[in-house]
């Protein structure tokens, strides 16, 4: 194949861009069912793909169901993240030896692991960008995240269901993969079941080179856009964004936030689905005899107490101050520490909210309350 | 309560600021963010003072001369020291907050004649819980430089001085409001009292520095945890203009 331009391939080529990525010494992980979920995991072919499958999302709620087609990609997004992969839950970041008074300090290496990432949606790539700009965007980068980064290969997918906890439209995220792939799919699975192929990088193009994809037709490239556009006008929600850095900076006070609290269980869920949330602690440990130390690295949350511990106390130590500080930090500070939202729209924290809060209703409930302060309709 | 001076055998770390902070680790325990209160002129002397309350503050006060220790620093914004000069200098410390200011107050005394009055009222709990007293006590000799202090309860077997919150002690002291730069230290509280009295006495919120305490992992802003509205308290402070904060110190548990 020597076209530049979209390409197609069958099921079949989708197994040989299996074969090329692990020939060029990718570890492969994408979307299986485990656990009546679909997960991200290591993946041996496309047979592990959740063919078939899709899954009803709602606040509080997530189920697999069976499609009436074959789709590979007929489904939204589950309780993983690629984060899972680029800012794994558990990094180790140094090990420690003493002999008599002297310590010697070795940092962990960062990780040769290449990763390629098949199945990643428009609000997945929208979230690794925001991740890029806390990890690698600022003056100090954290050689683990960008080690992984820089070696990944990107599979994305153009959704072709919204989910009913969806509203990437608002977000400006999705449905449709714009920027930061190696290679863009697009199932259409009317007809004969083919993709849709794109390389947005050298990377991606000289893969799909090796493919046996033919050149799209103007059939082919209708069908894809008719699927993005399907997509687009079926998000399960809706929120409106632009504003809210200033709407939510300005109702800090406001009742809503007692109104949540009253349900929230501040377990902490939202955010470890969420794609964004990045916030980590350290803890040391050591072995019986003191001469060998660690510190790792882990995922943290700041619905815990623990997470603005100072010797006074908690400083957020009511449920209200706690959501307050994740949904504003996620929707209104997010936009003054990084230049972006921390919102990508993917829906996951209503779906795995234990008591469905959702965050769109909020927001909304803010927005339209006679108690709101400050400008804005 | 203990002060910790350290050697550093590894690459020599940036000369730090008045202000500016270290992490400190006890190998095994864990790590903490602990304030430089020595002399910034005395690159080769780190000195941090401790009050032993959690574990890795309790494992650093327990090291025995000689003992090696992590340190990563220094970080953080430091106090105005530049802004100062030529100005009337109030500094308002409560408790343990007078260490990080101690650096500040090196320098304002090893170069008494780039600032006009000096001004250093501190307030502890107790007569006992004063900190570095017989350094007060001998600042407090200089004919060049008020230092007043004030406790808050004390029996009046052993305490003849001031008794009274640190604002109190405002009143007495000479400056010129619309000169004037104030760096302040101590509980959120204290400051945000320290700060309405500064104000009340006519000095601008622009020229009021407070230094703020979260809890803190990293230092360099990845870890989310000293997040206070949009800043991270390590990168973007401690040391901060009150007016960039006084919105955020409204408030409770932000």
């Amino acid at each position: 194949m020597d076209h530049q331009g979209p390409s197609v391939l069958t099921a079949l080529g989708l197994q040989a861009l299996f074969d090329s990525l692990r020939h060029r010494g990718y570890r492969i992980v994408g979307p299986k069912v485990r656990d009546g979920a679909i997960v991200y995991d290591d993946l041996d072919g496309v047979a592990d793909l959740p063919q078939g499958w899709t899954d009803e999302q709602a606040p509080g709620r997530y189920r697999l169901a069976r499609r009436d087609d074959a789709a590979l990609f007929g489904y939204a997004v589950g309780p993983h993240s690629w984060k899972a992969f680029l800012h794994p839950s558990v990094q180790r970041l140094w090990t420690a030896r003493r002999e008599g008074d002297a310590v010697t300090v070795t940092p962990e290496p960062t990780s040769a692991e290449r990763f390629a990432f098949i199945g990643v949606r428009a609000c997945e790539l929208k979230a690794i960008e925001i991740q890029d700009r806390v990890f690698v965007g600022g003056a100090h980068i954290d050689p683990h995240y960008r080690a992984r980064r820089e070696g990944a290969f990107i599979v994305a997918v153009n959704c072709a269901e919204a989910a009913g906890t969806c509203f990437c439209v608002s977000m400006g995220s999705g449905p449709k993969v714009e920027a930061g792939y190696d290679l863009a799919l697009t199932e259409i699975t009317e007809g004969e079941h083919r993709f849709v192929v794109e390389a947005g990088s050298e990377a991606g193009r000289q893969v799909l080179a090796e493919l046996q994809a033919h050149a799209a037709m103007d059939g082919d490239l209708d069908a894809a856009e008719a699927v993005v556009q399907r997509t687009a006008a079926s998000m399960g929600r809706q929120m409106r964004s632009d504003d809210l850095r200033e709407l939510l900076a300005a109702n800090l006070e406001h009742p809503r936030w007692d109104d949540v609290a009253d349900r929230c269980l501040t377990c902490g869920n939202c955010t470890m689905v969420c794609p964004t949330c990045f916030c980590t602690s350290v803890e040391d440990s050591s072995d019986l005899t003191g001469a060998e130390s660690s510190r790792t690295r882990r995922w943290d949350s700041c619905f815990t107490m623990d997470f603005t511990h100072v010797p006074g106390g908690s400083v957020r130590a009511s449920a209200r101050s706690r959501y307050r500080q994740w949904m504003t930090h996620k929707l209104s500070s997010w936009v003054d520490q990084f230049g972006t939202s921390g919102c990508v729209g993917c829906g996951r924290c209503l779906t795995w909210c234990p008591v469905g809060i959702d965050i769109t209703e909020e927001v909304r409930a803010i927005r339209e309350s006679p108690s709101k302060q400050g400008a804005g309709t | 309560m203990w002060t910790l001076e350290i050697e550093p055998d590894g690459p020599a770390s940036a000369a730090a600021a008045p202000g500016q902070f270290n992490m400190l680790t006890a190998f095994g325990v864990g790590e903490a963010a602990i304030s430089l209160s020595g002399d910034p002129a005395e690159p080769g002397r780190l000195v941090h003072t401790i009050r032993a309350v959690g574990p890795v503050s309790h494992a650093l006060a327990q090291l025995r001369p000689g003992a090696a220790l992590g340190l990563r620093g220094p970080f953080g914004a430091g106090w105005p020291m530049a802004e100062a000069a030529g100005r009337d200098v109030v500094i308002m410390a409560g408790g343990l907050g007078l260490a990080p200011l101690r650096p500040a107050i090196y320098r304002l005394l090893a170069e008494r004649a780039r600032y006009g009055q000096v001004q250093v009222l501190y307030g502890a709990r107790s007569p006992a819980d004063i900190l570095f007293r017989r350094e007060l006590e001998s600042w407090r000799r200089r004919l060049d430089v008020e230092i007043e202090v004030t406790v808050d309860h004390a029996a009046v077997s052993d305490w003849r001085g001031h008794v009274g919150v640190v604002t109190t002690l405002l009143g007495r002291a000479a400056f010129d409001p619309a000169n004037t730069v104030a760096l302040v230290c101590g509980p959120e509280i204290m400051m945000r009292f320290c700060a309405a009295a500064l104000g009340d006495a006519g000095v601008k919120a622009e020229a009021i520095h407070l230094s703020m305490e979260r809890n803190m992992k990293c230092a360099i802003g990845l870890c989310g945890h000293c997040q206070f509205g949009p800043v991270f308290i390590c990168r973007d402070g401690p040391v901060f203009r009150y007016d960039q904060v006084a919105g955020l110190l409204r408030h409770k548990e932000l």
